[in-house]
């Protein structure tokens, strides 16, 4: 750990793991949806379901999903600006098996009815990691420049990926290969030291066999 | 690379200051520049100052067990320990409730054991006048010797009990105080091993699961536990067993604990009739 994962973050309170953490997976969700979302369920798992209200699990996370990072101070108020954003709260628990006791189910969805469902879970420190998208294995926590990608399960599809990406120049730091099952959907996950290019993301897009390519970099705004 | 040893930090502090051996290290570790270290080290410090001055004693948390305590002691405080002890007390209880209630806090190590170092620190820089820059310092001394505990034991509640929490944060700003004096790395050490040894053993033991009872005071007893053990090292007191020792025990005490007894809220004070009884209060809003 480095020392300012032992002296900070700066947040507002009363927990890590129960509220910084959970702003932080708010916040994962809306930028993997790319749009503000106008819909959004929170099921709550473990002991986010267990002791979240009192700790405010819930307004952090939809503090996240309009935006805030984990020190706004307007946390405290998420439920009413989200109303006032014009987006749909439901609140409910679930017991998702074997997940991390912090962990929580969220279902959102744009205003173009693009929906995104995300599996994460709060690790203390007010680190995180997303366990699954739309139902689908991954693992990453956002700390690095991060491409998602939904593939066709197809004989090279990974060697064309890493082939443009090397071309753009992109230093791959991790990839993890998932998939539902043989020639079915499959993600992959990669995560780099450096942003990603929009060009590269782009080209991606544009390749056949690729369903969906989805970036994440937590430094940018919006 | 990160500091694993105590006995690597001295050995690190005596090319120079010890703050700086940790700050030079995490230049190379994170490959951030001298300027972007200190600066957002310095924000830290900033982001601690504030979140005294925009406490309320007007601030309920959501449960209401807390609120109030810091005002009252700022306010009537004194009479027992003088002027600067009832500060510390004061603004301990302040950040825990800012934190409790909501507000913005700096997490040293923990949001939970968050009141132990603005306590120790901001009343003594008030008292003697000294300069943010000191302070700055202080904080990368505090996350040195930090560091070294969350990587042989663990700063997590819900790993390692209270005394990974308040007792981390205690032994940090002992360690902190202790450099603020003019001290020695090897005073620092001392002053780190006392106060993680006073508090051995401590359960984390949450009402309701909140951070809040028995929490926001337990950061009291971490800066007072703080002061005392710093005064004792400034004086030549040394502590039988070395510091990296204090912190494997802390590990191996921490394994041992019942789960009942990590943060779950099912032990300890939270297990009484009237912590279930709150606990049912609050969970049936």
């Amino acid at each position: 750990m480095n020392i300012f994962d032992i002296m900070g973050p700066v947040m507002v309170g009363p927990s890590s793991s129960h509220t910084a953490g959970a702003v932080r997976i708010g916040l994962i969700t809306r930028k993997l949806l790319g749009r503000p979302p106008v819909r959004a369920e929170l099921l709550l798992h473990g002991s986010f379901a267990a002791t979240g209200k009192g700790h405010g699990t819930d307004k952090a996370l939809v503090a996240g999903l309009l935006g805030m990072a984990p020190d706004d101070p307007d946390i405290p108020r998420a439920f009413p600006l989200a109303e006032r954003a014009g987006m749909l709260v439901r609140l409910g628990s679930i017991v998702l098996r074997g997940a991390h006791p912090n962990s929580v189910l969220l279902k959102v969805e744009d205003e173009r009815g693009n929906t995104l469902e995300v599996n994460a879970s709060s690790l203390g420190g007010g680190r995180v990691r997303v366990n699954a998208i739309d139902g689908l294995d991954a693992s990453f926590t956002g700390e690095y420049p991060t491409l998602i990608i939904r593939n066709e399960d197809r004989p090279g599809a990974v060697a064309e990926v890493s082939a443009i990406l090397s071309r753009r120049q992109v230093n791959i730091a991790t990839m993890q290969l998932y998939r539902n099952m043989r020639g079915g959907l499959a993600v992959m996950v990669l995560e780099s030291d450096q942003d990603i290019w929009q060009e590269a993301i782009e080209e991606l897009r544009a390749c056949p066999g690729i369903v969906r390519v989805t970036y994440l970099n937590m430094e940018e705004d919006g | 690379m990160a500091f694993t040893s105590v006995e690597g930090l001295l050995r690190a502090a005596a090319e120079m200051p010890l703050w700086q051996a940790v700050q030079a290290d995490d230049i190379r570790d994170r490959g951030a520049d001298a300027a972007d270290s200190w600066g957002q080290m310095a924000r830290l410090w900033a982001a601690m100052t504030e979140s005294v001055a925009q406490y309320s004693p007007l601030l309920r948390s959501s449960s209401d067990l807390v609120g109030g305590e810091g005002g009252l002691v700022a306010e009537q405080g004194g009479r027992l320990c003088g002027p600067f002890l009832s500060a510390v007390i004061a603004t301990a209880l302040k950040t825990g409730e800012c934190n409790a209630c909501m507000r913005r806090i700096v997490a040293a190590p923990t949001a939970g054991a968050s009141g132990v170092l603005p306590a120790v620190l901001l009343p003594l820089q008030q008292r003697d006048g000294l300069s943010d820059e000191a302070m700055t310092q202080a904080l990368y001394v505090a996350a040195g010797f930090g560091q070294v505990i969350a990587s042989r034991a663990s700063i997590s509640g819900a790993e390692g009990g209270c005394q990974a929490e308040v007792g981390s944060a205690s032994g940090m700003a002992a360690a902190a105080l202790v450099h603020l004096m003019g001290g020695t790395p090897e005073q620092m050490a001392h002053a780190c091993a006392m106060a993680l040894s006073n508090i051995l053993g401590l359960v984390c033991d949450p009402v309701a699961g909140l951070v809040e009872v028995p929490c926001v005071k337990r950061n009291v007893m971490g800066a007072m536990n703080a002061l005392s053990c710093a005064e004792m090292a400034l004086c030549g007191v040394k502590n039988a067993i070395p510091c990296d020792e204090v912190i494997d025990a802390m590990r191996s005490v921490g394994d041992s604990m019942p789960a009942a007894l990590r943060e779950t809220g099912a032990g300890g004070l939270a297990a009484t009739p009237t912590g279930r009884r709150i606990a049912e209060q609050i969970l049936g809003k």
